[in-house]
């Protein structure tokens, strides 16, 4: 029997690319070698790509090849890349989320408006904010189930709504078109310190923003490789209808994938409100399509069911170089957006390669 | 009745959606270790019947069995607890994920506790690389996509882990449908290995009489929601078996006129 099927699964698979051990003992049957496992991971495009950019810009702006220079770099990367981290995730899992940009505005919007005229603490106004962001995933995502629509449709009508209700709201209790500065408001000194300090190491000044998105980062990618979760946030977008005939919760899944999205959202609200102190109610929109371009440069597939976390770490790094690069070489920053798209196109093709080569097994 | 070896027995099952009757006096035995082979040509009810058995769709009337007891399932997920189980052609697995992610998704080992429970992914690669070779299949790599195996080695995984995850009965649909003349050979092969040597009662359902032939021990022939043929091996030539499924008496009067 087992003679017969070796060869004939040894025919189909084609050329084996481990050498057969006679013994048929082995703890791990024929894995990859390192440099083969490595090309086959979904990042790998986009680590090409931060390599591509840097060595663009490192050429043309000479600013950058100072540390000092640096700093700025890696900041933007991070306030990119805390929402892209959750944006990833659901996108695996086989959903957009257009909301992630007007949200971050919502979320630091309620923080401050409940902080000034309702509670008199920040911190308050940080908690509430929190529980809203987390009911918004949550709507979406139910929406999402209940409507059956296509995720793009949904979160398109949630982004559009939130787009007016920032305005509105803020323009009904405020009287205009931002919030009021609560920089001497109690509980603002620790807030500050928690969302958006600097430290220094060894010269390098680092804003605790770069800490939260290099965390959330490491934790999704665990999540995605080494836990249940993370095996059916890849089941979920890769083949729904699998993934629940052998009992994968779908719906709620695709629920704590979209309040996932809002917690990163959350952060990044409040690393914002506590950097600027004021919010400009129409701030945000736009930047949704950053995340996703980030989710998807770092190698996650529009369709769902592949990527990673550290892909959309390096397309928001990709982003920050190219944000900051283009400032320091002289250009206008209007050019900014031009190599964003550029940048999108050239991964996008490359991604695509690199997945029909893993999915060939070459 | 008294035969141990009967795990699934339907007796005058009937399903009608609201005037249309799309099974009506369907009997029907699977047992212990034997192919029984379920042709028809399509909307002959076929897959009605896969779902009534699976759990998927209740019997509007008649009676289901297993082990002897009449049964009613709300969903797959009571069929399934049962070891009734059915292999979709396209559902069964993710074609992005690997091998060993795809075999345990929703029954994963994980070690550790809370929060902190995390994937034993030594215990599931080598638990999947067991059950494969269980089943006499070697696959060289099993962190390769599923996307990347052959249709046949895609329905043999599958196969492979409804029986390691406790399935008596195995409900293939149409598993050589998409396939080629050798990968349907080694489907075929793998479900007589089911059979015979897990002690599997196998439901395999299919239009191609000469793959039913080669490994069936019972054949059930569908015609419009009705058995038009229920027989024994040792009663059913090849010849037969073909004609039934061809249409019969019908494809005859066919031939007779483009040939007058």
């Amino acid at each position: 029997m087992s003679a017969t099927g070796k060869s004939l699964t040894g025919n189909t698979t084609g050329a084996g690319d481990m050498p057969r051990h006679p013994d048929g003992k082995r703890q791990r049957v024929g894995k990859d070698a390192l440099w083969k496992k490595a090309v086959k991971r979904p990042e790998v495009g986009s680590l090409a790509g931060v390599i591509l950019v840097l060595l663009v810009f490192v050429s043309v702006a000479p600013p950058l090849r100072t540390m000092a220079a640096w700093s700025p770099v890696i900041y933007q990367a991070s306030i990119i890349g805390i929402p892209a981290v959750g944006v990833a995730l659901l996108m695996i899992g086989g959903e957009f989320d257009l909301t992630a940009g007007v949200a971050v505005t919502t979320s630091s919007l309620a923080a401050s408006i409940f902080a000034v005229h309702v509670a008199g603490n920040v911190w308050v106004g940080v908690a509430l904010a929190l529980v809203l962001s987390l009911a918004l995933g949550a709507l979406n995502g139910w929406l999402l189930i209940k409507t059956r629509l296509h995720s793009f449709l949904v979160t398109l009508s949630t982004f559009l709504m939130l787009q007016g209700i920032n305005i509105a709201l803020t323009r009904l209790i405020t009287g205009g078109v931002a919030t009021g500065d609560i920089s001497s408001m109690p509980g603002f000194a620790s807030a500050h310190a928690v969302f958006a300090s600097y430290f220094r190491i060894g010269g390098f000044a680092i804003n605790v923003s770069v800490l939260y998105w290099i965390a959330l980062s490491v934790i999704a990618t665990w999540l995605l490789l080494r836990t249940r979760v993370g095996n059916w946030i890849f089941a979920v977008g890769g083949n729904g209808d699998a993934a629940r005939a052998v009992g994968v919760p779908v719906a709620g899944m695709k629920i704590a994938l979209y309040m996932g999205v809002q917690l990163c959202v959350w952060l990044l609200a409040m690393h914002l409100l506590f950097s600027f102190v004021t919010v400009q109610s129409g701030a945000g929109v736009g930047n949704e399509l950053i995340y996703i371009a980030a989710a998807v440069v770092g190698g996650c597939l529009l369709t769902g069911g592949y990527g990673s976390a550290v892909g959309a770490a390096l397309g928001a790094l990709i982003f920050g170089i190219t944000t900051e690069g283009v400032i320091y070489a002289g250009w206008n920053s209007d050019w900014f957006k031009f190599f964003v798209g550029l940048m999108l196109l050239i991964a996008t093709v490359a991604n695509m390669w690199i997945r029909h080569r893993a999915l060939r097994g070459k | 009745m008294g035969d141990d070896a009967v795990i699934v027995e339907l007796d005058g099952i009937g399903k009608n959606y609201g005037n249309v009757h799309a099974l009506s006096g369907i009997d029907l035995q699977v047992r212990r270790g034997q192919v029984t082979c379920i042709l028809g040509d399509n909307g002959a009810g076929k897959s009605t019947l896969i779902k009534v058995i699976s759990g998927l769709h209740r019997p509007t009337s008649g009676v289901y069995r297993v082990d002897g007891k009449a049964v009613t399932f709300e969903s797959p997920r009571e069929a399934l607890d049962l070891g009734i189980s059915a292999v979709y052609q396209d559902l069964a697995l993710v074609g992005l994920m690997p091998v060993w992610r795809n075999f345990f998704l929703g029954s994963e080992i994980t070690r550790g506790f809370g929060p902190f429970a995390r994937l034993d992914v030594d215990a599931m690669w080598r638990e999947t690389d067991e059950a494969l070779r269980a089943m006499g299949i070697e696959l060289e790599n099993l962190g390769r996509h599923v996307g990347s195996l052959s249709g046949g080695q895609r329905q043999v995984v599958a196969i492979a882990r409804a029986i390691h995850f406790g399935a008596r009965v195995l409900i293939l649909d149409e598993p050589t449908a998409a396939l080629g003349v050798h990968q349907s050979g080694l489907v075929l092969k793998y479900i007589a290995t089911a059979a015979r040597e897990h002690q599997v009662g196998v439901v395999f359902i299919t239009h191609n009489p000469h793959h039913a032939h080669l490994v069936g021990d019972h054949f059930i022939v569908l015609d419009r929601g009705e058995m038009s043929l229920d027989a024994p091996r040792e009663q059913l030539s090849l010849d037969t078996l073909a004609f039934q499924m061809a249409g019969g008496a019908g494809l005859d009067a066919i031939k007779h006129e483009l040939h007058a």
